[in-house]
């Protein structure tokens, strides 16, 4: 037990919690939420800039309108997916911090399927976004597996390997959007064709004059049917129970007979592939093209919304859309760098918090201590015998 | 392609790396994983640039950026010892903040103009050696210097000296250590906090000496992850480290001047015939990290020696196994 | 500093004084107002039954804990232990139960930690040559340049007493030394301890065996659920029933009603098995064994040869060479889930790092070798509802003491966890227990129950076997025992005609397999009538 002492007459202690309420997990989190609010807040006032408007800004860009909240959930839509993927790879402690590639990945494999291109000309624009959509599955899962297998065969250590992933996905989309796809040598690709994109609800402005550059796609209704089957998974599924196993204690998972180099590949390849689909969802659902640095970090914003969302699938999408307000709002805010520093602090608060669900605070009297043996104790306390026993003990 | 010029400029470059990850050795040896390098480097780049803007005193720069790298270790450590959390999530957590913090600290700052540097010279005998000398000695800044006589002294206080074995100790078994009354949370704050110090030894001497200028988050452009890297690399060595650290940066700059010439050995030049191709040298820094990870863990594995045993395990007196 | 003036005293002050040490910790008190005195040179057994709070209390004297009341006295004064380098500044040193050593470094670099000699520049070969002499003069024979995890346990046991030594202690306060140990390594430290009182030290003797506790011991003190039973009786003259009673308060240890049942059709069978060990040396080396249903095959062994291995090559954890038959099927590197199937059921050794997972609830860890097969897994999906269902009968059959059915299994105690891992393995009606090491570390109650319950098991028709390293309980428990040197069979006998002194002999290698011959191998297989092995039948 590690002990505060300050030369009071009582010990602050930590003590394993043996029970906890229901209500102290989201309680946490929400005290922990509000604690970082309150820091952001001060460090932005030191810098200058007013924390009062800097928060309501936020507020009002995000929820101000019908067309704020759409904003909203287009932002909100790769979040979900890519929180997704952290939730379930973190769920077994495979630190997957590679959504970021795993997404460019997917975005790549669904604009092949159309600049190619591989489907033949004239096919249905359902056919065609199937097919992106399953293109993009797969190319962010053959990513993922390139960690997974590292991991699972040689050890080595996934959150480095995903992070260099990243940077070579990056370059690799860099090559392509300047090189062979290239629109006049600019970084993007050509337009996809219109039966290319995901319908929007601005799609029936023409029946719906409201509908009017409403531009939510059916992106958020493929992320929010992935968060329910990711749930399943998880909760409802022998698979998941494996992976909740192996991230408790791989040992024990080991000894129950579950493989554990079979499960890191699947997870990290369905990870990868969820990822890969919020790529998809970006270039068909929102820019339509293939472009350089089209993601604004959605992948490493995913691992904190994981993480908020205690790797629960459900939770993950309401966290998600939070987090979509506070990226769509952060274009505008000056200093560039306040949403990722509002992120990490918020992050830190929460694991911070987390000391508080296995343990709490216990106050403990200490006995008075008698005065001359506590100096008796204490000076020989600094050289000990330093040889054989020659001397007296103490 | 002067290939002289590419090492001597891959030393430079590796120097950076050197230094972040020697500070993370010296944490890890204590059983602490920092993954928030990235963060620390940055903090570190940033302040001891606004430091010598300001003062224009660029050695304030870099006492500033030290203990600014250190401060933000601080929190890593208070979070990961004391309150025992998990320290993969807190040192991203760590690096998310630094990141943003860092971006904030230095908005404006990039329009600075030019500042006065750390300063470069040559080793007067040193640098005639044929070979080495005109790469390792010559015209290279004093970081540089630093960076020689920080390697072999490193390795001398962890392997031969006193605090050393308890640093060891506290790393692989620190309920022994615990035992024998040494300190182990005082140990691990005590090189969380140099190793913290490192890092932003490492940021400064980017923007003060080897890349000056703030750009952004660009400054330390993922770096801090490739010192993660290779510590594993080096198996906590840091010898080994400072061979990944120099040869990484020797391959860095030759990518970067293979771009340029129309031919290259006589034959034609496929990065400057077709600009996109250079895309593919921007990857193999990160391939050559990933390489050297499956080599490293490889060895590992084969060798059963690997990390600190007590590595990214947080200690809590008397909780032995029930 | 001994002493208190110039006289000498007409009965000296004790070595150590505890007065009223009170001691909690969340949902138990360990300590409850303990006296203990010890005298200068002798040697005082304190003697308890695990959870009887021995570990506690001489953790505190230890300075590993503070105490929540009470006084401390050394040579008549007292004293405040902040840490434990205050204890060792105070002459001081604890051998721990569980070796505090970092295995990657040599003997001198163990015994250096922590002190604040040599400032800076570490000479090992001066210091190599100083720990050297130091163990010459005790007659501890160590190297002090080889690494730790290359020692055998009894000489990882001499280290710590070095370490102890170095440091000028007085007071030696060894904390079960005996429990890894084989009977002659045990006669080696009695001797090593006399050695040291004769020279002026006091020994604490912390154990739980009372047979080994009235041959060393000069005074004993009793402790049972915290308190103390019985203050510094003189050893001399009193009888281990006597000491039974005043441990576990009622006349009888432990009386273990055991029937002769007729061994059933042969369950296990192991031939020529060999298998490496972790560190690239061989962990066995041709093992012959053969288990019968109704039947409990003991393994006694020192640590370290070949034990573990062998329960892992037969739930298949580990690879070997050789066949391992179960019912008739080789399941020889086959996985894990193919033994579990074929209804080999493993109590493993180490109950919080294999055998539970800390952070998820009784349920989980309870259907983690069901959880593939009806009522719990259907094809892909798993039925929560119906694991919740069965959870609250298990536990309170099993009386596993836990607030609710989804509490954390890391906040059970070290017996309850046993119990948790007890009714999950014992649940799936397994025709093979392996039960590795079942009571190591638990209080009487929870030893009781364990015991129980494999002997349950054991009418049930299963075959058990058992590895501990309890020799008591080995004997205590088994039909037959083996022993285990070196990764081969060195003897197995009956148990009722086994004796204590052969074992031990074996134990440690002095007598090869073809000594002791005794009951020999059993005979070859019973008549179709005798009561098949069960499979899921009653």
């Amino acid at each position: 037990m590690s002990a505060f002492r300050g030369g009071l007459p009582f010990t602050l202690r930590l003590e394993p919690r043996m029970e906890a309420s229901r209500w102290l997990s989201p309680a946490l989190t929400a005290a922990a939420l509000v604690v970082a609010l309150v820091i952001s807040g001060a460090i932005l006032a030191i810098v200058g800039a007013d924390p009062v408007r800097v928060y309501l800004h936020i507020v009002g860009s995000s929820l101000g309108s019908i067309g704020a909240i759409s904003d909203t959930l287009v932002k909100s839509t790769p979040l979900i997916l890519t929180g997704l993927a952290c939730a379930l790879a973190f769920r077994m402690r495979l630190w997957n911090i590679g959504a970021e590639g795993q997404l460019l990945l997917g975005a790549w494999a669904a604009s092949a399927v159309v600049l190619v291109p591989l489907v033949p000309a004239g096919t249905p624009g359902v056919i065609i976004l199937a097919v992106m959509l399953v293109a993009g599955f797969l190319g962010g899962a053959a990513w993922g597996l390139i960690p997974g297998f590292l991991r699972s065969k040689f050890g080595v250590n996934e959150i480095i390997a995903t992070l260099m992933l990243n940077s070579i996905a990056f370059a690799w989309i860099q090559y392509w959007v300047f090189g062979p796809w290239t629109e006049g040598g600019f970084q993007m690709t050509e337009q996809f064709p219109p039966e290319a994109w995901l319908p929007r609800l601005s799609d029936l402005a023409d029946a719906i004059p409201a509908l009017r550059g409403i531009t939510v796609h059916a992106g958020f209704l493929v992320a929010l049917a992935a968060a329910f089957v990711v749930w399943l998974i998880v909760e409802r599924s022998a698979w998941g129970y494996e992976i909740r196993l192996i991230g408790d204690n791989p040992r024990a998972a080991k000894y129950a007979g579950i493989g554990i180099a079979r499960n890191i590949l699947l997870v990290f390849a369905v990870s990868g592939g969820l990822a890969g689909i919020a790529g998809m969802a970006e270039v068909s659902g929102v820019v339509h093209r293939l472009q350089d640095n089209f993601s604004p970090g959605y992948g490493y914003t995913a691992i904190i919304i994981a993480y908020l969302a205690r790797f629960h699938p459900l939770r993950v999408v309401p966290v998600a859309i939070l987090f979509g307000a506070l990226i769509l709002a952060g274009r505008e805010i000056q200093p560039s760098g306040v949403p990722g520093m509002i992120q990490g602090i918020i992050l830190f608060c929460l694991i911070a918090s987390e000391v508080f669900l296995r343990f709490r605070v216990g106050v403990v009297r200490r006995p008075p201590v008698p005065p001359a043996a506590a100096v008796g104790a204490a000076s020989p306390a600094t050289s000990p015998a330093a040889g054989p026993v020659t001397g007296e003990g103490a | 392609m002067d290939l002289q010029l590419i090492m001597a400029a891959g030393i430079a470059v590796g120097t950076i790396l050197l230094f972040a990850a020697v500070g993370e050795i010296l944490a890890e040896r204590a059983g602490v994983l920092n993954l928030g390098v990235e963060g620390m480097m940055l903090i570190g780049a940033v302040v001891g640039y606004a430091t010598a803007v300001s003062t224009g005193n660029p050695w304030l720069g870099v006492v500033t950026a030290m203990l600014a790298g250190g401060l933000l270790s601080l929190l890593h450590a208070i979070v990961t010892i004391t309150l025992r959390a998990d320290q993969v999530v807190s040192g991203l957590a760590l690096t998310f903040l630094g990141t943003g913090l860092a971006r904030v600290l230095g908005e404006g700052l990039s329009k600075a103009g030019a500042i006065s540097l750390l300063p470069r010279f040559s080793i007067p005998l040193l640098s005639d050696i044929p070979v080495l000398g005109p790469i390792a000695f010559t015209e290279q800044s004093i970081m540089v210097y630093v960076g020689y006589l920080l390697v072999p002294a490193t390795w001398y206080w962890i392997n031969r000296t006193r605090p050393g074995l308890h640093l060891r100790a506290v790393g692989e078994e620190p309920a022994a250590a615990d035992a024998l009354g040494v300190g182990v949370y005082a140990t691990r704050y005590r090189y969380v906090f140099i190793g913290g110090m490192l890092s932003g030894l490492a940021g400064a001497t980017i923007t003060l000496a080897v890349q000056p200028g703030w750009f952004g988050a660009l400054t330390v452009n993922g770096r801090g992850w490739i010192a993660v890297g290779l510590v594993i690399f080096a198996q906590w060595s840091p010898f080994r480290a400072a061979a990944g650290a120099y040869l990484f940066g020797a391959v860095v700059q030759l990518t970067l001047a293979m771009q340029l010439p129309p031919t290259i050995l006589g034959f034609p030049n496929p990065f400057f015939e077709y600009h996109a191709n250079t895309f593919f040298l921007e990857m193999l820094p990160y391939a050559l990290v990933l390489l050297a990870l499956v080599l490293g863990s490889r060895e590992a594995m084969r060798k059963r020696i690997g990390a600190p045993a007590a590595l990214g395990v947080p200690y809590v007196r008397g909780e032995r196994g029930r | 500093m001994s002493g208190h003036g110039p006289t000498a005293v007409a009965s000296p002050a004790p070595a150590v004084e505890l007065r009223g040490i009170v001691k909690r910790f969340p949902g138990v008190v360990a300590n409850d107002g303990v006296d203990f005195v010890l005298a200068p040179g002798e040697v005082h057994a304190l003697l308890g039954e695990n959870g009887a709070g021995k570990s506690t209390l001489m953790n505190i004297l230890d300075g590993m804990y503070q105490p929540d009341a009470g006084e401390i006295l050394i040579d008549g004064r007292p004293v405040a232990f902040r840490s434990p380098r205050d204890a060792i500044a105070a002459g001081l040193g604890m051998v721990h139960q569980h070796f505090t050593l970092v295995a990657s470094m040599t003997v001198t670099e163990n015994v250096l930690i922590g002190l604040d000699r040599p400032r800076l520049r570490l000479d090992l070969g001066r210091y190599d040559a100083e720990i050297g002499r130091l163990a010459e003069a005790h007659g501890l024979r160590v190297d002090p340049r080889a690494k730790v995890w290359q020692l055998s346990v009894g000489e990882r046991q001499r280290v710590e007493i070095l370490k102890v030594l170095y440091r000028g202690a007085r007071v030696l306060i060894m904390d079960e030394p005996t429990a890894v140990l084989a009977p002659l390594e045990i006669d080696d430290l009695f001797r090593t301890l006399r050695s040291m009182t004769d020279a002026g030290r006091s020994v604490v003797f912390i154990s739980h065996k009372l047979g080994e506790v009235v041959s060393i011991a000069d005074r004993i003190t009793v402790m049972r659920r915290g308190k103390v039973t019985a203050k510094g009786l003189p050893a001399a003259g009193m009888t281990t029933t006597q000491l039974a009673q005043r441990m576990v308060g009622r006349e009888v240890l432990e009386s273990l009603e055991r029937t002769w049942r007729p061994p059933g059709a042969v369950v296990l069978s192991l031939e020529d098995v060999e298998a490496q060990g972790d560190k690239g040396v061989p962990a066995l080396r041709g093992v012959n064994l053969q288990v019968r249903a109704c039947e409990i095959l003991g393994i006694a062994a020192v640590a370290g040869n070949g034990q573990s291995e062998l329960a892992e090559v037969i739930s298949g954890l580990r690879a070997c060479r050789g066949r391992v038959m179960v019912g008739g099927e080789d399941i020889a590197n086959r996985p894990v889930r193919k033994a579990i199937s074929r209804g080999v059921a493993h109590v493993p050794e180490d109950r919080t790092g294999v055998g539970t997972a800390p952070n998820l609830s009784l349920v989980d860890n309870l259907i983690m070798k069901r959880y593939r097969s009806k009522p719990i897994g259907h094809g892909w999906t798993i039925d929560m509802g119906a694991a919740r269902a069965a959870a609250p009968e298990l536990k309170d059959s099993y009386e596993i003491a836990a607030p609710s059915i989804e509490t954390q299994a890391r906040l059970l105690s070290g017996g309850n966890i046993q119990r948790l891992i007890l009714a999950r393995e014992i649940e799936s009606e397994p025709r093979l227990m392996i039960a590795v090491q079942p009571t190591r570390g638990l209080d009487v109650g929870a030893v009781e129950s364990a015991h129980r319950l494999l002997m349950e098991r054991r009418a049930a028709g299963a075959a058990i076997l058992l590895i501990s390293e309890d020799l008591d309980e080995v004997l205590g428990l088994s039909d037959r025992v083996a022993v285990m040197f070196e990764g081969r069979i060195v003897g197995i006998v009956d148990a009722a005609e086994a004796d204590v002194t052969t074992i031990g002999l074996q134990m440690t290698g002095a007598l090869g397999a073809g000594d002791a011959k005794a009951a020999g191998e059993p005979e070859p297989e019973p008549d179709p009538t005798a009561p098949a092995a069960p499979g899921g039948e009653a």
